[in-house]
């Protein structure tokens, strides 16, 4: 077996009996980058001079005693939209193309303290707008189990390199999906936790009151070790809340007998992929075995979910992004005849046009005469999904799905109708809507040799419930597989 | 049906999105955003009457501190990544005839 393949848990584990170093750890992910990622194109930005002193000094850390967590040593990929102090951090923008932060999100500020080791950059869609990775204003970003179809996003890069086996975990961030729908397309476990579990502080916001960071990673235990680094208050997020219960390995291996589980019956309608259907029933056999109780329901509002979504994310990000003016930082335009010619000129130039065009349709409805029809419609139709979960989870202790209606689309086929692309986010935004944790687990892959994840979603802070049940259901399922890429590599 | 947008909508969301437009974009634009418009009119089917809007997802209240100095950036490193700077400041255009 190569060390690439072990999980994050076995590598820390490794590490810290002295079995590996460190150091080996970040030279296997460097090869392995080395390797693969000119076909797989998952980094924006690797610096391999830094990494390795960064891993000397978790060694020396490790071996002094200073570093004891389960993680220390283990080298991980960060979303291009978290900052990352003096390593360039572009939200795959050209507006952001040059940027270089001086500081660290605090989510990476506790990865470094835990002895964690940062490869480099992953790519996204820009400004996490889209679901494919194909917006980035740099590169295509492919899937791994097939290089000519989508690894899905906006984390399409951070997922792409842990299939790839690029690096042992990854930061990714979701506000509709964008950790859930990509994890599902890869083949990787990768949860969006309650809203302010992770401190938002450095990860260049997109819509404020959606958005939050999350762990990708092999398995579900991978992601609950993560998790339990980097969740925490932060007064520099005042919506990132106190919560005491965040040992969540803890739970990873916990029974799951009893566990009353839901499946909406809206979810397995029109619309669903035959494969993904499939592998939701599946899942459901699993956790049946397992011990839970599985049941159809109906959970309603629906049809609700994404012109809501919609209307909100577009509105928070043509405010969230108005300070990208070519003032202070960012792209400005050569030529330009006064201020307000330069902001216009700086931002016509430096977008692309999915986030001219969200900027735009936020903007309208925001404006004066439009924001009651519009705005302050989309955040009463938000309380009403909210009270369509609550409901569900008197009844249920989780919620079984999809994470996307199909396995991941073939690159360049899915830009040409936004309209379509949205629609595509129907199993996702409404968690984000009502602010809940949801987990993709890998579950098969089809004929066409793709992976499909389920998604299980929990009521607010329901996390170890999830990984409980995720860790449950992979137990039945059996060990994950690798992608032809992958393994082709292992028999050179 | 939802409200039609007409050129001169397009025009004032030209100035409120501080986005530059060619005719031909603004149409494709105009176009998108209708048919986006169109689609999220249904939620005008949902009675929302008596509904207060959800604007934070938690039952939050101011929370105080005390106010106490601390270290802040350096502003050398904060005009690092100045477009352009001039004697430790932002340079712009002139703002002021």
């Amino acid at each position: 077996m190569q060390l690439t393949e072990l999980t994050a848990v076995e590598l820390g584990n490794k590490i810290r009996t002295g079995e590996i170093g460190a150091v080996e750890a970040a030279q296997a992910s460097l090869e392995q980058i080395g390797r693969l990622d000119f076909r797989v194109q998952a980094y924006l930005t690797v610096e391999p001079e830094k990494v390795l002193l960064q891993a000397a000094e978790v060694e020396r850390g490790i071996r002094s005693g200073a570093l004891t967590g389960a993680l220390a040593g283990v080298p991980i990929a960060v979303k291009d939209n978290i900052c990352t102090k003096d390593m360039k951090t572009t939200c795959a923008s050209r507006i952001l193309e040059n940027f270089v932060p001086f500081y660290d999100a605090e989510a990476v500020v506790r990865l470094k303290d835990a002895g964690l080791v940062v490869l480099g950059k992953t790519n996204m869609d820009e400004f996490a707008m889209g679901s494919t990775t194909e917006t980035s204003a740099f590169q295509t970003t492919k899937n791994p189990w097939e290089l000519s179809h989508v690894p899905g996003g906006s984390s399409g890069g951070s997922c792409a390199a842990v299939a790839a086996g690029e690096c042992f975990a990854a930061l990714g961030s979701d506000t509709g999906g964008s950790i859930r729908q990509p994890s599902s397309y890869c083949g990787v476990a990768g949860i969006k936790p309650t809203y302010g579990t992770v401190s938002r502080y450095g990860l260049i916001a997109y819509a404020s009151s959606l958005d939050q960071i999350g762990p990708i990673a092999k398995d579900v235990r991978d992601c609950a070790a993560l998790l339990e680094v980097i969740a925490a208050q932060d007064k520099k997020d005042s919506t990132s809340m106190a919560r005491p219960d965040t040992n969540f390995l803890q739970a990873v291996g916990q029974s799951v007998k009893g566990l009353r589980v839901g499946i909406p019956t809206e979810y397995l309608s029109e619309g669903l992929d035959d494969d993904v259907q499939e592998a939701v029933m599946r899942a459901a056999g699993y956790l049946k075995e397992a011990g839970a109780v599985v049941e159809e329901f109906k959970l309603g509002l629906m049809e609700y979910t994404i012109p809501a979504y919609y209307v909100i994310a577009s509105a928070e990000a043509s405010s969230n992004l108005e300070r990208f003016d070519g003032v202070k930082y960012g792209y400005r335009a050569k030529e330009y005849e006064g201020l307000h010619d330069m902001y216009k000129r700086s931002r016509s130039e430096g977008f692309g046009p999915e986030v001219r065009r969200r900027i735009m349709l936020g903007s309208f409805v925001l404006s004066s005469g439009y924001y009651d029809a519009y705005y302050l419609k989309a955040l009463r139709v938000r309380a009403r999904i909210k009270q369509a979960f609550d409901e569900a989870f008197s009844g249920y202790d989780m919620i079984l799905g999809p994470a996307a209606p199909t396995a991941a689309p073939r690159l360049g086929t899915s830009l040409a109708d936004p309209m379509k692309m949205y629609l595509s986010d129907i199993y996702t935004v409404a968690v984000n809507l009502a602010g809940l944790p949801g987990l993709t687990v890998p579950c098969m892959v089809n004929a066409e040799g793709l992976p499909i994840g389920v998604q299980l979603i929990g009521d607010c802070f329901a996390e170890k419930k999830l990984f409980a049940a995720g860790a449950g259901l992979e137990a039945v399922r059996g060990p994950w597989m690798q992608s032809d890429l992958v393994r082709g590599e292992e028999q050179k | 049906m939802a409200e039609t947008i007409m050129d001169k909508t397009m025009d004032e969301i030209e100035i409120l999105a501080k986005l530059y437009l060619t005719a031909e974009e603004k149409e494709k634009a105009r176009q998108e955003m209708q048919r986006m418009l169109d689609y999220v009119d249904m939620l005008n089917a949902l009675d929302t009457e008596g509904v207060e809007p959800l604007t934070h997802l938690f039952p939050i209240q101011n929370v105080f501190r005390e106010d106490e100095v601390c270290e802040s950036t350096p502003g050398a490193e904060i005009l690092k990544n100045a477009p352009r700077e001039k004697d430790g400041q932002f340079l712009v255009p002139k703002t002021i005839g």
